[in-house]
């Protein structure tokens, strides 16, 4: 059993120019102790997916759908009362943000926020969780953290910040971590830092980790599976390897492709072209198929489902091109990274 | 839009006999409503009060005014629907700027639109008072009618003079109403002016305008009115024009200065003057457009705050001389009588308090409607 | 902190020596003599002169500017012209007055104010939120004379005649009888004096304040750091009264500064209204009698009290803020 299992999650928001579809049907499972990463480009709805876990999504505006299903350690999290989903919160499922400088209140000590975990989902004294939070706060590797423990977020540094953030996250040792870009706001050579320390954390502890990134570089290094992400939907999951080395969905392939590797300074990096649609009115049929090299008069006519690859269910992707049928009757194969 | 009306002729047609219409049955129910309505109210006053409608034109200024206002307002509706009727279609096609912008953001208002036509009709009233006024509002009547409560002969009751309350409003209207317009139109000269100045051009003027603003500001503004306008014993409405004016203009001053100051450093600033633009150009295209929104709203909310002034002051007894009726001595007049003639104080109050509302959703509309970041 | 204090003291004074210059120039050059009240047209020019010498008006402005400065350093405002009494004592009598009733006016002002504008924020777009808001622009639109003599129309003087349960004095701020009551009763007749006219003062500001709260909060709950909260599982109390008000207030805070003019311009009303004895009803009355020294006294304490009052708010801002120093 999964320890989380999201089935058909669907969360709209009502806007001025129409219902935005931001996630729109995502399924996917995280086992115990396993790392899973989510990603796409800026606009595709991982977010909103991890926001939706923990029920963050504003609403108004935002509304998770009726018929969605998100499962966590076999307890249905949409049905929950508020007073148990504040129990899970911070306590068996943290999350830690994109922007660690405004992700922490400036009128407080981080001392004080970390502090307000351990009160509240340990009933530690203030005095234990004073002891417990510089513990922490040592143990995410910040200096003096005694001292630390009194300072103001503006007195710290984004990643040192990041880092007061993981030691909330980990305050209750949760069972899963989800992680929003979490070092896309960060210098890269702290960004290394503070992956490593995720990756670290999440052994010692043994949580599952649930990454959200539009970086394959940071996938590549510290997932075990993936899924990526575009318009709303999953368009093709896999192991890490299997998605690095042999995407089958042309969005993929296109993400790797824009990748820049070290060294080869005269290849030219191959964007893909074209935006992603808004999410008020995706396109009919294939919703990649603007931007897609590939495209023909199927994927306008009809969408297309998560179809196998190699027959099996945990891996898949949503194109018309794996479709035996078409396969067989175009007789083209599409190698991976070869954009035309 | 395709005609939801049948063929534009009869649009015309209808347009001819009834503007206004036109407009109101295709949803634009702000300017559709009041064209209307100024229609068919001054066509009534035309019917029910002619005598005085022809006497106008040879009486006082005032009268002459109103019965003007008449005539430009029956005109003026006829003329715009017919106009706005015919050219619709070419409207609709015409561009997008920034004012455009803000009329469809503030259109969108409904209750800043319902501000704005209160507004229109409140000035309206003030302007044909003459006309339509069921009394003299100075002349007293006899003894026994004294302190008459609400009824079909006097609609909001007499005073303690056995004046008409109702027809004192309406006069007590044109001073409150003049006063805020004039007031806030020297304020926000001097305020555009002086903030302008000190910011743009720095330095020792910008630090004698700013301390200047800080003293003003930071003094209760009531104690000086009432001293100056005490201390000078002529209480003629100019006096407390200029008075109102001139001690107005910091809050004006504050925000233009603010405004420029942050415009001198914003890159389409220094991409005009990189492109060698002339310094006229620049001002005139790129700051004073960005200036006067906010210069709009508070020239709006200031009305609205003059116009409480001014009526504390004639509750003071520091307004206009009796028997010139204003709204704040009107209320003053009638702390007396609270318990026999509760009328006196409360209708004035009421007047003065709906077109303090009705300028402050105005303001307000303006300023979400010309605030582009808000807008985003 | 306290140097930070002391500081902004001195730096007000130039602000004061300001405010009391131009009120000095403003009364002293306006047309009209003091000495007409004192003297009848049938004196000798002579006495008449000597009145005038008697007021220290004989001598040019300037001289007059100087001595009065001189005065004011050493803590002499003068005297009255009109009660013959030390305008320092007439002010000290009188100050505690204002002071009571502003500072009720403005804590309740405050605390209605930031209720509702939470309320309001946290309710955004419901009924409750637009009548609120309506309710709001109305009183925030009022002129505070009118709704003082409302309050009075409807709860001191309906109510008596209707016989309501209960019901206010509609002036003064101590009963005939006050010296006889007991130390309970004394302070249950203060505050049943109080009810109206700090009612009638707060409202105005409140609506104010609630308008500037609303439009915080909605700025603040939006941040990252209240979905922070949220996800560490807070319960929505303490993300809103805690993370989100403490930082909503920040805002807030400037209106004390801001609002403390418009507090004292709306004590000159109230006090005439109820009869109040205090500083606005002072300087107004001084005014009408042409009283130099009470109108010039007066004026100062109204400027001293919102540069103290802006220190209060500054201070306040960097308790608040921690991201503000004092140096």
């Amino acid at each position: 059993m999964p320890l989380l299992e999201v089935t058909d999650l669907r969360t709209y928001f009502t806007t001025d120019a129409g219902v935005a579809r931001a996630v729109d049907g995502v399924s996917l499972q995280v086992g115990v102790g396993e790392t899973l990463g989510i990603v796409g480009e800026s606009g595709c709805g991982k977010t909103v997916t991890a926001l939706s876990v923990l029920r963050l999504i504003p609403s108004p505006p935002g509304e998770i759908m009726a018929g969605s299903s998100i499962r966590f350690n076999d307890e249905e999290l949409l049905e929950v009362e508020p007073a148990r989903l504040r129990e899970i919160r911070g306590n068996e499922i943290s999350m830690i943000f994109q922007e660690p400088m405004t992700s922490l209140n400036p009128v407080f000590t981080v001392g004080y926020q970390i502090q307000e975990v351990l009160r509240l989902h340990r009933g530690l004294s203030k005095r234990e969780a004073r002891a417990a939070g510089v513990a922490l706060l040592a143990e995410v590797g910040i200096p003096e953290p005694d001292q630390r423990f009194d300072a103001y977020p503006h007195q710290m540094s984004g990643g040192m910040l990041q880092r007061v953030m993981i030691a909330i996250a980990l305050s209750c040792e949760p069972r899963l971590l989800i992680a929003d870009e979490p070092t896309t706001a960060l210098d890269v050579t702290i960004q290394a830092q503070i992956l490593d320390l995720l990756v670290e954390m999440q052994r010692k502890h043994g949580m599952a980790l649930l990454l959200i990134t539009h970086d394959l570089g940071v996938i590549a290094e510290v997932c075990d599976r993936v899924v990526v992400m575009y318009g709303g939907q999953i368009v093709e999951t896999g192991t890490t390897e299997e998605i690095l080395t042999r995407p089958q969905h042309p969005y993929t392939q296109g993400l790797l492709a824009s990748l820049p590797g070290i060294g080869d300074r005269d290849v030219r990096l191959n964007p893909i072209p074209g935006t992603v649609p808004s999410a008020v009115d995706w396109p009919d049929g294939c919703r990649f198929r603007d931007r897609c090299s590939f495209a023909w008069e199927r994927c306008a006519e009809s969408a297309p489902d998560l179809l196998p690859v190699d027959g099996r269910s945990s891996r898949s992707a949503r194109c018309w091109l794996l479709d035996p049928d078409e396969a067989a009757g175009r007789g083209a194969h599409v190698t991976p990274g070869e954009p035309t | 839009m395709t005609d939801r009306l049948g063929p534009r002729r009869s649009r015309l047609a209808l347009s001819a006999l009834l503007p206004g219409l036109p407009q109101l049955v295709v949803g634009r129910w702000g300017v559709g409503g009041l064209g209307l309505t100024v229609w068919v109210a001054f066509l009534a006053v035309l019917l029910t009060r002619w005598a005085r409608f022809a006497a106008g034109w040879g009486g006082p200024l005032d009268h002459q005014i109103a019965s003007l206002t008449v005539v430009a307002g029956l005109l003026g509706t006829w003329g715009w629907s017919m106009f706005d009727v015919s050219r619709q279609a070419e409207l609709e096609r015409s561009g997008i700027s920034q004012w455009k912008l803000a009329a469809e953001a503030f259109k969108k208002n409904r209750i800043a639109v319902i501000g704005a036509v209160v507004i229109v009709w409140v000035y309206l009233i003030a302007l044909v008072t003459p006309l339509i006024a069921p009394y003299d509002p100075a002349m007293q009547g006899p003894l026994m009618g004294r302190l008459v409560a609400p009824s079909g002969e006097f609609l909001l009751g007499t005073d303690h003079l056995s004046r008409d309350v109702f027809s004192r409003m309406m006069y007590g209207a044109r001073i409150s109403l003049s006063i805020g317009f004039v007031a806030v139109g020297i304020s926000v000269t001097i305020g555009t002016l002086l903030g302008a100045m000190a910011g743009y051009l720095g330095g020792w003027i910008d630090a004698v305008v700013m301390r200047f603003v800080d003293m003003v500001i930071s003094f209760p503004r009531l104690v000086l009115l009432i001293a100056i306008v005490a201390l000078f014993d002529t209480q003629s409405i100019f006096l407390i024009m200029a008075v109102l004016g001139f001690t107005q203009w910091p809050g004006t001053a504050r925000i233009v200065r603010g405004e420029v100051l942050s415009l001198r450093e914003q890159e389409f600033v220094e991409a005009t003057r990189a492109l060698g633009f002339s310094r006229r150009r620049i001002i005139l295209r790129h700051v004073i457009p960005n200036v006067l929104a906010p210069v709009i709203v508070t020239a709006t909310l200031g009305i609205g705050n003059v116009i409480v002034l001014e009526a504390g002051l004639s509750f003071l007894g520091l307004g206009l001389q009796p028997p010139t009726p204003s709204w704040g001595s009107m209320v003053a007049d009638g702390r007396d009588f609270l318990l026999n003639a509760w009328w006196i104080s409360t209708f004035p109050g009421l007047a003065i308090v709906l077109t303090v509302v009705a300028f402050n959703l105005v303001g307000d509309g303006l300023r979400d409607a010309l605030d582009p970041r808000l807008r985003a | 902190m306290t140097t930070f204090i002391v500081r902004r003291l001195l730096g007000a004074i130039p602000l004061v020596l300001g405010i009391a210059t131009i009120i000095f120039f403003v009364v002293n050059l306006a047309p009209g003599d003091p000495a007409d009240r004192f003297s009848s047209p049938s004196m000798s020019p002579e006495a008449r002169e000597q009145i005038r010498v008697n007021l220290g008006l004989d001598q040019p402005i300037h001289i007059r500017y100087v001595r009065w400065l001189g005065a004011l350093a050493q803590g002499d405002l003068g005297v009255s012209f009109s009660r013959n009494r030390p305008v320092t004592d007439i002010i000290q009598e009188l100050l505690p007055n204002t002071l009571l009733l502003s500072f009720t006016a403005i804590g309740v002002a405050f605390v209605l104010g930031i209720l509702l504008g939470i309320l309001q924020a946290v309710r955004q777009y419901s009924l409750l939120d637009s009548i609120a808001s309506i309710v709001g622009l109305f009183f925030y639109s009022m002129p505070s004379f009118w709704l003082a003599l409302m309050m009075v129309l409807l709860f001191s003087l309906f109510a008596s005649v209707w016989g309501w349960p209960i019901y206010f004095p509609a002036s003064d701020i101590q009963s005939i009888d006050y010296a006889f009551l007991s130390p309970f009763e004394k302070v249950r007749d203060r505050l049943w004096h109080l009810t109206l006219p700090a009612t009638s003062l707060a409202l105005v500001l409140a609506a104010g304040i609630a308008r500037y709260t609303r439009a915080s909060m909605l700025e603040e709950i939006r941040q990252d750091f209240v979905r922070t909260a949220r996800a560490k599982g807070l319960s929505e109390r303490v993300v809103i009264f805690k993370h989100t008000l403490r930082n909503a207030l920040i805002p807030v805070i400037t209106l004390v500064g801001l609002y403390l003019p418009f507090l004292f311009s709306g004590t000159v009303f109230i006090e005439t209204v109820f009869a109040w004895p205090g500083m606005g009803k002072l300087v107004v009355d001084a005014i009408l009698q042409r009283d130099y020294p009470i109108i010039m006294g007066g004026s100062l304490v109204f400027a001293m009290m919102v540069v103290v009052g802006n220190l209060v708010a500054d201070v306040l801002y960097a308790v608040v803020d921690p991201r503000i120093r004092y140096d």
